[in-house]
Formats: structure tokens, C-alpha cells, sequence
């Protein structure tokens, strides 16, 4: 297949297509807004495809969750203040175990925030989001290919566990163009059983959350709990980049995963070695890769485009064994490689380690 | 063998309604599952039930439904529509969730005339939650969170939604009925059947909306709810045909003949 | 190798498809690339840039800490951006709009009167392919004949007769160097 060069939202707009994708709802946000128009267009031109640009964030998910119901592979993206607005809804989907991609191109928050690229919606995403107990699959992309081959596993992650399957990435990566090659996707592969259709002549269905009786609830959180599980054993997808020799790992993903790579290679020409542990999924986050690799590795960084949340998955995964110090640009500021190799060298010592104990 | 004259729709389960006695709920329902029987489309519609003292409608209905978050009805039913446009999709609603929180979606999904139909319970107050002020309480209205009566300067008027919808050029049909008599209970009847064959004809959206009794939040008798409808609160929310945009069009053919503009 | 490329001028110069076509020819060369477009607020008031990192290998970070060269097709992109050049590293200016001097003494510097050149050509809004001729002379990042057919590729639908003209702006600017020189 044909390598082409293809901005980000673009890339994710097409690779859903491809992935079966035949409902979109959305609500202009910037820095995301080729997404929908992307979906405007390429709806039209296949069989079965839906694209309505809807009132606000909060209809689009819902509308969303009917779309899905009634059996269409279905997606909603936005920016950060539309995913808040979202979580009503991404919260009905796990409770009712209904799929659905939801994208979410960060910006720099809280409140109206900026339009420039962020990673300060990592604690809303990774802690499920909106109100209840329930998890969604976080995958974090740090290049087009991943943006492609990523959004096509959305689809069959959501499927396979009848889960929300959220994107994260930001304002640079959906604005990126690199070059990218669409794999062939998977036929899909979900039960008609599933599917709201209307009751034929048989047994009338229903789908809800709502469930009063306490303890039926609480089998049914267990119940979502369990599958959390499968997913936590299953699904957890990390990178390593130059870990092999490395005495200092950076840990960071997405755009700062880029920027980080770059501060590597300048930190190994300077005789620094320096590696990157990279999670790509960031719920289920990679826990106990993490802490194997703290069995062999004393010292870690962490870089977010934020003013700290990952870092706290890092500590719960390396529970003390090594050391941790942060470095964090939120507000839509993206660092240079040059800056972050910078700070490497400043809180890193031969002989103490990393040297801001975070 | 005796003749039946009255039994359990197909499309009813067979539960016992939790409603409060000389509630409009159950009516309601239950004229919607005589309908869908009639139509014979129970293999092929698909109701979404609100937040609301409906919250539990799939309980009665013997058809596919999905909940909806308090108000987002007409976005889900949407989604399904959108999907599925040979299926006649429902949603049931009351006034909280349709006037206040949900006024977005009901309106736009109106507005882009989705071929759906909004059965729209209007008791002029938040049942499910003890009786709050609703956008549709009337002037003067006594509720708990209104305690001096529903009052403009506080809390604005009622809100006409059968009327303001029916500027919407996105709207087919819309009525408002009641269903404190049987009188009116069969008028209701009609107009649901009106509304899902318009649906089926894919005539576009249909509002139907019914003064709807709620003897427990009005602190009223069953019997004195039914005479407020008329004597008050049908004077905030006239009954009838708010607009019938397939009759009028069908009426003009008919009176109209070939027009000849000057 | 690993060259990183900083383009930058007003909105409507073409900015964003001097690296675009850059981005979308070194691709076609074989090259690893990566295109970042400065993007909404930053780009509200009238000026347009993007980055474009073209390399042998897998491109770390498509940000540009120290770009190799900059293109600068306006003076207050001159003053945004020439402090970053890395040392021993390029400046392609506007001459035509640009009239200050660069204050760098460590980067070469080549002034080409694109403005001027792409009137002179018929079609004003060819002043960023003029660039492009100049650039890509000296930086030889990719063979002209490549850089032409992704130009033409990525103007997509653009009638013949602007491709033409853009042909001879590039082929312009790509001579007037060796004149110089
Ligand atoms: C987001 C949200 N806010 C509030 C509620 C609580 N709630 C449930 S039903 C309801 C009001 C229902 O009133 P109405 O729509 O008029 O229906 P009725 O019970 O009168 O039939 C409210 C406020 C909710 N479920 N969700
Ligand atoms: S509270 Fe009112 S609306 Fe709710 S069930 Fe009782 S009578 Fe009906
Ligand atoms: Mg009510």
C-alpha cells in the first residue's frame, strides 16, 4: 500500500473510515476541526455513512451512543473543554458496554484554556472521565503511523470489550503531516446479538444503566471491574527507545514522547546514556513493565506537556525503587528537545542520580 | 365465545405500573403500545426513555429500548435513526427533560427535522425528583423549589414548546393533547397514531405533547388533577393541532386545484 | 543526515506550501520527513510558519530547537527566527520585502529578490517557488525534478497554466544563485 503524506486529524479521519467507521457527530473545536470536516466528506462518499454535525459536545456523544446501539461502527472527536462536556455520555457507554472512538486533540486548560498542544487531560481520561466506577482504553499516538494503525485498533479494542476507546493526543499531533501507510484493516468481528434493531418477532431488548437495586449494581461494577482486568492484562502496549544500555529513562507519551526522543539522541551524543519508556496505552498503563525496568535502572525522568499526572502512574508503578524527578511545561507550551536535554543534564549527576526527588 | 373487548397490548410486558394512582404516565404508555400494535411495527420501533418517573418504561414496554441520559433523548434517538431509518424511533420525555436540560437536542433534532416522533409529558413539574418548578409550571405555580408561586421576575415564563416548535420548519406534526378524560384519552390515541404514520411515511418530526396528571406533586385527587388541566393549566398550554404540515399541504392540493399566481 | 527547515512569512505567501511541497518531495525521495504547521492563534495576525524536518533516519522530534535554515519571506519573520539558526546554517530571505540587514554572522546568508522575480515572471504569488529554486540549489535536499512533480502533486487541482508558472519561478530562482554565486 501507497505511503502518503497526510496532516494528523486527517489521518485519523481516514484510517476510521477505513476501519468501518459510519457515524460521526461533532462540534467544531480548534484544534481538531479537520476531523469533522474530514468526516463530512468521506461519509458522503461511502455506503451507509452518517455524519451530523450536532449542537454541542453533549449531543454528539449521544447521539453517539444511539448510533452505536443500533450496530454502527461510531466516533465523536473534539478538543479538551468539548471532552468535558462529553463525559456524561462516554460514562453511559461504559455503563450500558457500548463501543465507541472518541478523540480528544488536547489543548492547554483548564477552563477555555488555549488552542495549543497540552497534555493536561491525562488524569480525565485515564480515570475513566466522567461520574462512576468505570475505566476507558487510553491509546496515546506519537506519530501519523500510530495515529493510523491506532485509530483502527480503537475500533476493534472497543468492539472486542464493548468499551469507550479514547485517542489522546494533542493540538501538534493532529496538526503533523509525515507520511503514513494505512494497513489493511481487520473484518469486524461483533455479535449481532448486540445489536438494537428493533425486536423482530422475538424478544425485546433493553440497554441501560440504570439499575437500582444496589447489589445488582455492584455486580455489574464487578462485572465491568473484571473485564477492566482482561484489559489491564491483555491490552498493555509500551515502547522502549534506546533502553538497552541506558542508565537514565525518560518517560513520557505522544507529542512529549517526540520531543523526548529528540533530547536522547542529543543527550547520547553528549555521552549521556539515555532512553525512553513510552506507554501507549496509557489506561491500562504499563505498570509492571515499568517495574521490571526499575529492577535494573535507578533513574527516571518524566516530561509531560503538564504540570504533573502521569508522573503519578509512574511512582505507583516503581513504588520507591528508583528514583523519579519531573520536568512539566503545561499551558500549551512545547518544549524543544534542546530545552529538555538541558534539564537532563542539570538534574542528572554521575555519582547522586537524579537529583530533584520528586 | 365471549368477545375481548379490552386486554394487554402485545407490546406491553406484563408488570405492574409503579405510577402513582391518576398519573398520566401510564396512560400515555399504554396508548403508545395500543398503537404500535395496531400499526403492527413492534418487531421494528424502538423507544428511548428519559430520566424521569419514565425512567423505567422499558419495564412496560415489550419493545427494543435504550435509556438516555436526563434529556439527551432526541440526540440517542438520532444516533438510532440516522442508523437504522427504516425503524420508527420514539422518544418519551417530560418537561424538565425536554424544556430545561435537554432543550438543546430536542430542539436541533427538531430542527433538523429528523424523521422522529417525541412523545412529550408535560405535568408542569419535576416528578421524579418531588416536584420542583418546571420550565412548563404556570404562573403563580406552588412548587417546592417555588414556594411563593412561579413567579416572571424570578423565574421567567412557561415555556410553550409545542408552539415555538411549531416555527421550526423542521416540524411536521405537532399536537397537544391531554389524557384526563376518555374523551381525551382517545383523542391522544389519534394523535400518536398520526404521529407514527408519519413516521413511517418519513414525513419528518412529530411533537405530541399531553397535559399529563401528576396527582402526587400537585397535591391533588386524581380527580381534581383532571379538572386543573382544564381549568387552568389547558389555559397556559391550549389543546389542539398546533400544526399538520402534510394535511395542510394535502388540503391545499385538494381546495387549491392548479394555482394560477396573477 | 538530518535537516530541519523553519519556513516563515504572511498568511497568503504560500508559506505553508513551500514546506508542504518540501515535505511531500524529500517523501518521494526516499527521505523520512516530518511537516508541522504553526497553527490558529499563532497564526491570527497575519503571519504563517511551519517547520519541516527531512532525514536518512527516523525523525525524533519534528520541532526545531536549532533549524539548519530558515526561510523568511517577511521582516518580522527574520527577527522571529534568525536567532535560532543553528551555526554554519542557511538564511534564505526576501530581498524584495526584507530590506534590514540579518544580524547573524555565523550563517550564510542568500538574498533573493523573490518578489520581484515571480512580477517580473507574471505571477506575483510565485515569489515562495522562486524561494524554493534557491533553496533547494543550495541545500540539494531534493533533485529538482522530484520537487517539481510533488509541487504539482500537492497543488492538486490547480489548472496547468499555474503549474507551468510555477515551473519557471522555481527553475528563476534555482538559476539566480549560480548567477550570483
Ligand atoms: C444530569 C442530571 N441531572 C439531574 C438528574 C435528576 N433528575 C432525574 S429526573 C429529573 C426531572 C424529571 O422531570 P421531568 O423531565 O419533568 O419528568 P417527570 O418526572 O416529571 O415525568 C431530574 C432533575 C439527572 N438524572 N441527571
Ligand atoms: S410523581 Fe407525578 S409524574 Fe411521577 S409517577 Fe407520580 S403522579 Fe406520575
Ligand atoms: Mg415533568
Amino acid at each position: 500500500m501507497n505511503k502518503v503524506l497526510m496532516q494528523g486529524n486527517k489521518i485519523i479521519g481516514e484510517a476510521a473510515i477505513r476501519a468501518g467507521c459510519r457515524f460521526y457527530a461533532g462540534y467544531p473545536i480548534t484544534p481538531q476541526n479537520e476531523i469533522p470536516e474530514y468526516m463530512a466528506e468521506r461519509l458522503r462518499e461511502v455506503e451507509g455513512g452518517v455524519f451530523i454535525q450536532s449542537e454541542s459536545e453533549v449531543a454528539a456523544i449521544h447521539m453517539v451512543i444511539g448510533a452505536s446501539a443500533a450496530g454502527a461502527r461510531s466516533m465523536t472527536s473534539s478538543s479538551s473543554p468539548g471532552i468535558s462536556l462529553k463525559q456524561e455520555g462516554i460514562s453511559s457507554l461504559a455503563a450500558c458496554e457500548l463501543p465507541a472512538v472518541i478523540v480528544n486533540m488536547m489543548r492547554g486548560g483548564p477552563g477555555l484554556g488555549n488552542i495549543s498542544p497540552s497534555q493536561g487531560d491525562y488524569f480525565q481520561a485515564t480515570r475513566g472521565g466522567g461520574h462512576g466506577d468505570y475505566r476507558i482504553i487510553v491509546l496515546g499516538p506519537d506519530s501519523a503511523q500510530e495515529l493510523a494503525d491506532l485509530t483502527m485498533d480503537a475500533f476493534d479494542l472497543a468492539d472486542r470489550y464493548r468499551t469507550p476507546v479514547m485517542i489522546l493526543a494533542d493540538g501538534m499531533m493532529g496538526q503533523m503531516m509525515e507520511p503514513v501507510i494505512f494497513k489493511t484493516p481487520k473484518p469486524r468481528a461483533y455479535p449481532e446479538s448486540f445489536i438494537m434493531k428493533g425486536a423482530g418477532a422475538g424478544k425485546s431488548k433493553i440497554i441501560r444503566g440504570l439499575i437500582l437495586d444496589p447489589l445488582d449494581m455492584e455486580e455489574h461494577n464487578w462485572t465491568l471491574d473484571r473485564k477492566y482486568q482482561v484489559i489491564a492484562r491483555k491490552e498493555t502496549r509500551h515502547e522502549l527507545f534506546k533502553a538497552d544500555d541506558a542508565e537514565l529513562i525518560l518517560v513520557a507519551y505522544g507529542t512529549g514522547a517526540r520531543i523526548a526522543k529528540g533530547a536522547i539522541k542529543r543527550l547520547r551524543e553528549q555521552g549521556l546514556r539515555a532512553g525512553l519508556f513510552r506507554p501507549i496505552t496509557l489506561w491500562p498503563f504499563p505498570t509492571n513493565e515499568l517495574r521490571d525496568l526499575a529492577k535494573k535502572i535507578e533513574n527516571f525522568l518524566v516530561f509531560e506537556m503538564s504540570t504533573g499526572q502521569m508522573v503519578e502512574d509512574v511512582r505507583l508503578a516503581i513504588q520507591g525503587r528508583a528514583r523519579i524527578g519531573f520536568h512539566g511545561r503545561p499551558g500549551g507550551v512545547v518544549p524543544t528537545p534542546v530545552e529538555l536535554t538541558n534539564v537532563v543534564m542539570r538534574k542528572y549527576d554521575r555519582k547522586e542520580g537524579i537529583i530533584d526527588h520528586y | 365465545m365471549m368477545k375481548k373487548v379490552f386486554g394487554r397490548p402485545q407490546s406491553m410486558k406484563k408488570n405492574i405500573f409503579h405510577y402513582c394512582a391518576g398519573c398520566g404516565h401510564s396512560i400515555a404508555h399504554r396508548l403508545i403500545a395500543e398503537v404500535i400494535d395496531e400499526l403492527d411495527i413492534r418487531g421494528i420501533t424502538i423507544g428511548v426513555p428519559p430520566a424521569g418517573c419514565a425512567v423505567l418504561a422499558y419495564n412496560y414496554f415489550d419493545i427494543d429500548m435504550i435509556e438516555a441520559q436526563h434529556g439527551r433523548g432526541p440526540a440517542t434517538a438520532t444516533g438510532i435513526k440516522r442508523i437504522l431509518p427504516d425503524r420508527v424511533v420514539f422518544s418519551y420525555q417530560g418537561d424538565g427533560d425536554l424544556a430545561a436540560i435537554g432543550i438543546a437536542e430536542s430542539f436541533h433534532a427538531a430542527n433538523r427535522g429528523e424523521n422522529i416522533t417525541v412523545v412529550f409529558m408535560n405535568n408542569a413539574v419535576y416528578g421524579m425528583t418531588g416536584g420542583q418548578m418546571a420550565p412548563t409550571s404556570i404562573m403563580g405555580q406552588k412548587t417546592t423549589t417555588s414556594p411563593a408561586g412561579r413567579n416572571n421576575v424570578l423565574d421567567g415564563y412557561p415555556i410553550q414548546v409545542s408552539e415555538i416548535f411549531s416555527l421550526l420548519p423542521g416540524t411536521a406534526y405537532i399536537e397537544r393533547c391531554t389524557v384526563n378524560s376518555p374523551a381525551s384519552i382517545l383523542k391522544t390515541r389519534k394523535a400518536i397514531r398520526k404521529a407514527f404514520q408519519y413516521q413511517i411515511d418519513g414525513l419528518g418530526f412529530s411533537l405530541i405533547e399531553i397535559l399529563s396528571p401528576c396527582p402526587t406533586n400537585w397535591k391533588m385527587t386524581p380527580i381534581e388533577s383532571c379538572r386543573w388541566i382544564d381549568e387552568v393549566m389547558s389555559k397556559s398550554f391550549p389543546l389542539g393541532v398546533i400544526k399538520d404540515l402534510p394535511a395542510a399541504a394535502k388540503g391545499e392540493q385538494k381546495k387549491g386545484g392548479p394555482r394560477h399566481d396573477g | 543526515m538530518m535537516v530541519k527547515t523553519i519556513f516563515s512569512g504572511f498568511g497568503g505567501q504560500g508559506v505553508l506550501m513551500m514546506g508542504y511541497s518540501l515535505a511531500h518531495g524529500a517523501m518521494s525521495a526516499g527521505y523520512h520527513v516530518t511537516f508541522l504547521p504553526a497553527y490558529g492563534a499563532e497564526v491570527r495576525g497575519g503571519t504563517a510558519n511551519c517547520t519541516v524536518a527531512v532525514s536518512d533516519d527516523e525523525i525524533a522530534s519534528p520541532i526545531a530547537s536549532e533549524p539548519n535554515n530558515i526561510v523568511v519571506l517577511n521582516t518580522p519573520s527574520l527577527y522571529a527566527f534568525q536567532n535560532r539558526v543553528a551555526p554554519g546554517g542557511a538564511l534564505f530571505l526576501n530581498s524584495s520585502i526584507i530590506a534590514v540587514e540579518s544580524s547573524r554572522h555565523d550563517v550564510r546568508i542568500f538574498k533573493i529578490p523573490s518578489s520581484e522575480m515571480a512580477e517580473k515572471l507574471g505571477n506575483p504569488r510565485t515569489a515562495n517557488t522562486v524561494m524554493m529554486g534557491a533553496f533547494l540549489k543550495i541545500t540539494g535536499l531534493v533533485p529538482p525534478d522530484i520537487y517539481l512533480s510533488s509541487m504539482a502533486t500537492v497543488m492538486g487541482s490547480k489548472k496547468k497554466s499555474v503549474i507551468e508558472i510555477n515551473r519557471k519561478a522555481f527553475a528563476a530562482g534555482h538559476e539566480f544563485l549560480k548567477i550570483a554565486e
